[in-house]
């Protein structure tokens, strides 16, 4: 078996007895205590961001992925026709739909369907995003609200109302249904 | 029977019960709460985090604009918050414990700390002329001829709180804990002990106050430039000065030594949170736990304070002698004859040092790595425990050829 002769750095007198090495790493963290403590005292701008006070919102990329949420059309029609893709492929369960029907006399009427219920367990969620990427109707998308809190389990239930005012309106995207065009 | 009542000095055990409530209950154990926010905070700023800054007064629920802050620095009352969440927490005792030894133990780890205060002499007398004591009342719970003796007595029996806790646990990461804490306790006392042995040559004294005096008329042990200790103010006699080789290396054994004694890093080799979980206390939870955790401040505060002493002066000013000259008021200590300011001013000089030196302590702690445990004894038993008694025999010969006035 091959031999692999490790070459270990030849320390002076002092390094070996920790005295040099000790110095200097004192010297080091009381650099960095003074120079946080001077950022703390002068409350300049810090590494660190004072949560509730200071908000990152403005720096959060296009793509991130906050709260998922239903969006209707540019005609205030619901874009999910609850095929239910999403609630197959969630990966903790949070969603739920049941699938209603469109009645014929609805000028929507060949849609066909639509979610009579649309719940989200916000406690399940976790944000991963698939059912945006799985929905074929561009009905679901996640925004960047990451603050999602309640003080019971209720509370943290997504329905559909509560889904569609974070959604709100997204114009041209899926037009298949559009008969202007 | 009546001999006895009168043999009792009231005033005196007034006195003394006055000083062990406001020195325990108002500064020690502040103090060691405050040192656990000054270590969190600390090591926060050596790490360029921010730390603990939220927790205070909530003056914002009154309509303030802003709680309690000293220079942009919150969350003063984190000890509190931390102490109210020891106090809430569910004191589980696990079923295969030793019951007895394992209550004892945390018992064991806080008492001796809070019980070696008692010889400290945290400022030189306070004269309370105005409210119409007329002895002048010294700073020192009990002035005892036998301080140091006291105070290693007391402080050895620290190790019991630790080997106890690990043993009674009966499981493995606090019982090897305990061990290794034993072990490493018991080397470091000789060093810690024989370390010391030079300054008590140096003064010819075993009473801490007096040592506080000596060197507030004569200089620190490690700053010796005014007094006797001085060349330019004894006659040009330079024995002081050559002591001081000595006591600076007595001063590098006493402070290593006091680091592995008091389990703090680098010498945490007891509870080493990569190896042991959290050693000794692994099994205690509450505020058994959170005595633990205060003894080994507590250990930490009165070791500062042993160190001060020793070393530092004390509750000596510097330059007290020559500040007094310049300005006209009184900075050093007079037997009998020291105003109130001074005193109380001597009481926050003590103070303030042992303030620094926990500063060093936590500042020491984030920089160094853990020792291996077979390179912490070799230190203690290959290094120290010769070094110190070379240290010794250097300063007998150097007090019988250059002796002091």
């Amino acid at each position: 078996m091959a031999t692999i002769t490790v070459q270990r750095p030849k320390l002076a007198w002092h390094e070996k007895w920790f005295i040099s090495p000790f110095i200097k790493g004192m010297k080091l963290t009381l650099a960095h205590a003074i120079k946080n403590l001077f950022l703390l005292i002068g409350r300049k701008e810090k590494t660190t961001m004072e949560y509730p006070e200071q908000k990152w919102d403005s720096h959060l990329p296009d793509y991130y992925r906050g709260a998922p949420a239903l969006v209707t059309d540019e005609h205030g029609r619901e874009r999910c026709v609850s095929c239910q893709l999403c609630e197959f492929i969630c990966p903790p369960k949070a969603i739920k739909i049941i699938p209603g029907e469109i009645p014929s006399d609805d000028p929507w009427a060949k849609v066909e369907k639509r979610p009579k219920e649309f719940d989200i367990d916000m406690i399940r969620c976790i944000y991963c995003g698939m059912c945006e990427e799985v929905c074929p109707e561009q009905a679901i998308f996640l925004r960047k609200d990451y603050a999602i809190t309640g003080t019971s389990r209720a509370e943290m239930l997504h329905d559909k109302k509560r889904l569609y005012e974070i959604g709100g309106k997204r114009v041209g995207l899926v037009n298949k249904w559009n008969e202007l065009k | 029977m009546d001999a006895l009542f009168a043999s009792i000095d009231l005033f005196f055990l007034a006195i003394s019960a006055v000083k062990i409530v406001l020195l325990v209950f108002a500064v020690i154990l502040p103090m060691v709460a405050y040192s656990v926010y000054a270590e969190r905070r600390f090591s926060a700023i050596i790490q360029d985090r921010v730390g603990p800054n939220r927790t205070g007064i909530p003056l914002t629920l009154f309509g303030f604009k802003k709680d309690i802050q000293i220079l942009g620095i919150g969350g003063l009352l984190q000890p509190m918050a931390d102490g109210l969440k020891f106090i809430l927490k569910e004191d589980f005792t696990p079923g295969h414990v030793n019951k007895f030894y394992y209550w004892l133990a945390p018992c064991l780890t806080m008492v001796p700390a809070l019980l070696t205060c008692a010889v400290m002499p945290f400022g030189s007398e306070l004269d309370l002329n105005w409210f119409g004591i007329a002895q002048p009342i010294k700073s020192v719970i009990a002035d005892l001829n036998v301080g140091p003796l006291y105070m290693f007595a007391i402080s050895s029996l620290g190790v019991y709180g630790i080997v106890l806790a690990g043993w009674s646990s009966n499981s493995k990461y606090p019982f090897l804990g305990g061990v290794r804490s034993s072990s490493q306790m018991i080397s470091y006392e000789i060093s810690l002990g024989l370390s010391i042995i030079p300054v008590l040559m140096i003064f010819g004294e075993l009473n801490l106050s007096k040592m506080s005096a000596y060197q507030d008329a004569n200089g620190w042990l490690l700053v010796p430039l005014w007094g006797d200790s001085a060349p330019w103010s004894n006659g040009w006699h330079f024995g002081r000065w050559l002591l001081w080789i000595p006591v600076c290396i007595s001063f590098v054994i006493f402070t290593i030594s006091m680091f592995a004694e008091t389990n703090r890093t680098p010498f945490d080799l007891a509870e080493c949170e990569t190896e042991l979980v959290a050693g000794y206390h692994t099994e205690y939870s509450s505020m058994k736990f959170a005595l633990f955790f205060l003894g080994e401040y507590a250990a930490m505060i009165i070791g500062s304070g042993l160190a001060v002493t020793l070393f530092l002066g004390g509750w000596s000013i510097p330059f007290a002698p020559l500040l007094s000259k310049l300005t006209g008021l009184q900075f050093h200590f007079v037997p009998g004859a020291t105003p109130l300011y001074t005193g109380l001013l001597h009481i926050a000089t003590f103070f303030a040092k042992v303030f620094g030196c926990i500063l060093f302590f936590i500042w020491v702690r984030w920089t160094l790595p853990r020792f291996r445990f077979d390179q912490l004894m070799a230190l203690g038993w290959k290094v120290f425990f010769e070094l110190a008694l070379v240290n010794v025999i250097l300063t007998a010969g150097i007090l019988i050829w250059c002796p002091l006035k």
